[in-house]
């Protein structure tokens, strides 16, 4: 989702103040608190930390730092702890970061609910974090000022310590208390670049060990006490009923508690609850279930193609227009391309499976979940059970991968939680999905039609580019809080996003959009539009590079805008830093590609050779500028992660046959796995001071396009579609 | 239900259970040993990777009544294990991880890989994790820190 989105209009924006208190067991709280009527009454058994505590400074002298965004690889537990603690001088070894919980404080200070999207937690959260962090430590040197019967600028911080005149010195945690009378400053100086400590040096991860030793817990490995699974039956066709359950082996299996329909996923699933995992799999693998699919559409990808290839022949809804459409009739056929590119449905398949766990007690409920959309999700959970949101403790848990799974608009997995707890009051319900009800029963990336009409102008460059997409879009009518934001006149933004707004300047530029309906549940795939439409942007520029014979880095150069400045810098920096492909082994190709998405600009040169019918990726080569790079080592895992995640592009495809999908596992959906990846990504950030923008996202669309120009550039072959078949 | 006798981590641990059940839903479920991870149940993610004497082993696949009397040992075991040690330095030396839910599996792989094989090339890394998926794409670090682990066992 865009940056610049407004606040959804349902969102009554209050003020938030920052409050000073003392902790249970002693120390200083900072936290954020709404102004009234939102101050609830405090409880009277405060919990150590209480809901809305942000900073946390322990009488141990550890630092507790909650961050309001879910921790689901791309680093954001360390990130965004690194801001907090370097404007408050604070003594990293003791900073110990946690996810907040559900709670109106922790929302999103730019989207107004609480939620991780966009790759945008560190760019909307950067000035908000630094002020925490400033603002604590003014109220620390207070403290000590006041001890000492100083100045406050006579003091300086550093590593959790006040330094005072004459040698004085305290530990934050000896202030702390003292600290929760000072008054909160309205207004402090931050550092400059120059002086920070933390931000823009590389850190390494604060969830390592926990992640190495095995000990990290996520949402699938919560154990509580009378906790039972629950697994469900899906059906063949999306949205279907359920006629008639024949349950009568399946609870034969020891270990069942109970087998009934909810609805769920726009139609119905038998779940299964038991004691064990195991046993609640038997027990399903047994169900006998009549499915009710009469008036279901029964979509099949061949024939979804042959729709979609036929409304692309079409203008559609029009999302970007610049100069005559219609100039492409005038340019000699020799002079024109079309090109017509084929991307099939993805599923995310996050590591660990979709999971939620709700206990339901008469009048409040607690949840676990690694959420996306810890507000709206407690909100919907609130609902299924009858409460107010703020009877449902909502605990947000470590993620093993989203890429946008965990954040499905409807709340599947919680609300699928409480429906079960619901019925069986008191127990914790874990709801799990397995990988099959993941793969086959999930919600994907959108199929793609592009047709891409291109007239070429006497100099080498666009001069026409008529482009038309056809695919679903996942935000009409979802639900999507933003739908009203994202949808003007009917065209989902999402689909264009990335070639409706491309930085090259191409006078005469149209881009329009179908949005058929097809009866596949779909959703937002990690870098959402520019995944796809770069794919098929970059594939086509490099293609006008080489019939222009033009070096594919300079005559992108050529074609970028004023607006293209982040790109612009991204490229130069790749142009230097890869010379290697000047110099290729024999039967090694190299190919570029670039991508801006919420304004971080990126670029990549990736080296392939084909051995045996098999594509070997050797190495590549990334660059990216992307403002403040508030963690260098963060951003460079997350660009090899990414150009690998994006890999999957060319390998794998969801199929639909007679209304089903056709994948269950891994076996016929297969990631990368670590021969697939590039054996060497080396990374280069454009040196800046501007406000940092998105990472995690980014890499993403570089890698499939960088890929598919190295192989026309080795067979001569243009693939359009994909996944890769005869390479 | 079956009572069996397992000798885990170096301990005798009596199990009571369906003897198909797989050895990992027994680590997790009734042993409470949730390192070792259930990524996709065919065998095809290495989520669920255990040593079962040296052998790196699916756990997911593997009933629990097939074990005997073999030594399993899971991730938990690591940190008092020569080569465990040294290979999960060498993974937060290199920020390897991301979301971090395969590593467990990653970590038992290159463990064995060590034990067999002090030295590996390139193309024995990826013999030996070729079927670990990481959806998070950690895979150059991976590289990575299995060499920087042989170097520091050298």
């Amino acid at each position: 989702m865009r940056a610049t989105l407004a606040r959804p209009n349902s969102h009554r924006s209050r003020r938030v103040f920052l409050r000073a208190s003392a902790a249970l067991g002693g120390g200083l709280l900072m936290s954020l608190y709404l102004a009234p009527p939102a101050i609830a009454e405090l409880p009277s058994h405060q919990p150590e930390s209480p809901p809305d505590a942000f900073v946390h400074i322990k009488p141990d002298g550890s630092i507790a730092i909650a961050v309001i965004y879910l921790e689901m690889g791309q680093g954001v537990l360390t990130s965004l702890p690194m801001i907090l603690a370097d404007e408050m001088d604070a003594d990293w070894s003791q900073v110990i970061s946690q996810h907040a919980p559900a709670g109106d404080v922790y929302r999103s200070p730019v989207f107004g609910i609480q939620m991780t999207g966009g790759s945008l937690s560190i760019a909307n959260s950067f000035q908000q974090y630094r002020e925490l962090g400033a603002k604590t430590r003014a109220m620390l040197i207070a403290a000590a000022a006041k001890r000492w019967r100083v100045a406050p600028s006579e003091c300086r911080t550093e590593n959790s310590v006040v330094y005072g005149p004459g040698n004085r010195s305290a530990r934050y945690a000896e202030l702390a208390d003292a600290a929760v009378g000072m008054p909160v400053p309205e207004k402090v100086p931050l550092k400059t670049p120059a002086e920070f400590r933390l931000i823009g040096k590389p850190v390494r991860r604060l969830d390592s060990r926990a992640k190495c030793d095995g000990s990290q817990k996520f949402g699938l490995d919560l154990d509580l006490p009378g906790m039972l699974i629950a697994l469900m039956a899906r059906p063949p066709i999306y949205g279907a009923r359920v006629k008639e359950i024949d349950s009568k082996e399946a609870r034969s299996v020891s270990g069942v508690r109970d087998v009934f329909a909810i609805p769920l996923l726009k139609g119905e699933v038998v779940v299964v609850v038991a004691d064990r995992f195991w046993t609640a799999k038997q027990a399903r693998d047994r169900l006998r279930i009549d499915w009710d699919v009469a008036g279901l559409e029964r979509p099949d990808s061949v024939e979804l193609r042959a729709r979609f290839k036929k409304l692309a022949r079409t203008t559609g809804l029009i999302a970007a227009s610049r100069g005559d459409p219609n100039a492409i009739d005038s340019i000699p056929a020799v002079n024109r391309i079309v090109a017509e590119y084929e991307l099939p449905y993805l599923a995310h398949t996050p590591m660990e499976p979709l999971n939620a766990t709700v206990r339901y007690d008469g009048d409040s409920a607690e949840a676990w979940v690694g959420s996306q959309f810890p507000g709206p999700e407690q909100a919907a959970i609130a609902q299924v059970l009858g409460l107010k949101p703020e009877q449902v403790k909502f605990n947000v848990e470590f993620a093993g991968g989203g890429f946008g799974r965990r954040g499905p608009f409807d709340a599947q997995a919680p609300v699928a939680a409480a429906l079960v707890a619901k019925r069986l009051r008191g127990a914790p319900i874990k709801f799990v999905w397995t990988r099959e009800d993941d793969v086959q029963g999930g919600q994907y990336r959108p199929m793609f039609e592009h047709r891409v009409e291109i007239g070429i102008g006497a100099d080498g460059m666009p001069a026409a580019w008529k482009h038309v997409m056809v695919g679903q879009s996942f935000i009409i009518g979802s639900g999507n809080p933003f739908e009203s934001v994202l949808v003007k006149d009917g065209l989902d933004t999402l689909i264009a996003e990335g070639a409706a707004d491309t930085r090259y300047a191409i006078p005469n530029f149209q881009v329009s959009v179908h949005q058929p309906t097809v009866n596949v549940a779909v959703l937002a795939w990690r870098s959402v539009g520019p995944a796809i439409n770069h794919f098929v942007l970059e594939t086509l520029i490099d293609e006008l590079a080489t019939r222009a014979n033009v070096d594919p880095i300079v005559y992108r150069l050529k074609l970028l805008s004023q607006e293209g400045a982040k790109l612009r810098a991204a490229l130069i920096l790749l142009d230097e830093k890869s010379q290697w492909r000047k110099a290729l082994a024999p039967g090694h190709a190299f190919g570029v590609a670039c991508s801006e998405y919420h304004n971080t600009g990126s670029a990549c040169v990736a080296e392939v050779s084909i051995k045996d019918h098999r594509l070997r990726i050797h190495r590549v080569t990334a660059s990216l500028h992307c403002g403040l790079a508030v963690n260098p080592l963060s951003i460079e895992a997350q660009y090899q992660g990414g150009v690998t995640f994006g890999l999957i592009q060319l390998m794998a495809a969801i199929t639909l046959k007679d209304g089903s999908v056709e994948q269950q596992n891994f076996d016929g959906y297969t990631p990368p796995y670590i021969a697939d990846a590039p054996a060497t990504t080396d990374v280069h950030i454009v040196p800046s001071t501007d406000p940092p923008t998105a990472i995690g996202e980014n890499p993403v669309p570089l890698i499939a396009p960088a890929v598919v120009n190295a192989l026309a550039r080795l067979t001569g072959k243009r693939h359009r579609v994909l996944p890769l078949v005869n390479i | 239900m079956t009572d069996l006798a397992l000798n885990i981590n170096g301990e005798r641990r009596m199990v009571s259970v369906d003897e198909t059940t797989p050895l990992l839903w027994v680590l997790r479920e009734e042993l409470k040993l949730t390192g070792t991870k259930y990524g996709c149940g065919i065998g095809a993610c290495g989520a669920c990777t255990v040593h079962v004497g040296d052998i790196a082993v699916r756990s997911c696949l593997l009933p629990v009544a097939l074990v005997g009397d073999r030594p399993v040992s899971t991730i938990e075991a690591m940190r008092s294990d020569r080569v465990g040690k040294a290979v999960q330095a060498a993974w937060i030396e290199n920020d390897v991880v991301q979301c971090g839910y395969c590593q467990s599996g990653l970590i038992m792989g290159a463990v064995a890989l060590l034990k067999a094989n002090p030295k590996p090339s390139d193309s024995d890394i990826e013999q030996s994790l070729g079927g670990n998926i990481c959806r998070c794409g950690t895979y150059v670090r991976i590289r990575a820190a299995v060499k920087d682990a042989a170097d520091r066992l050298a």
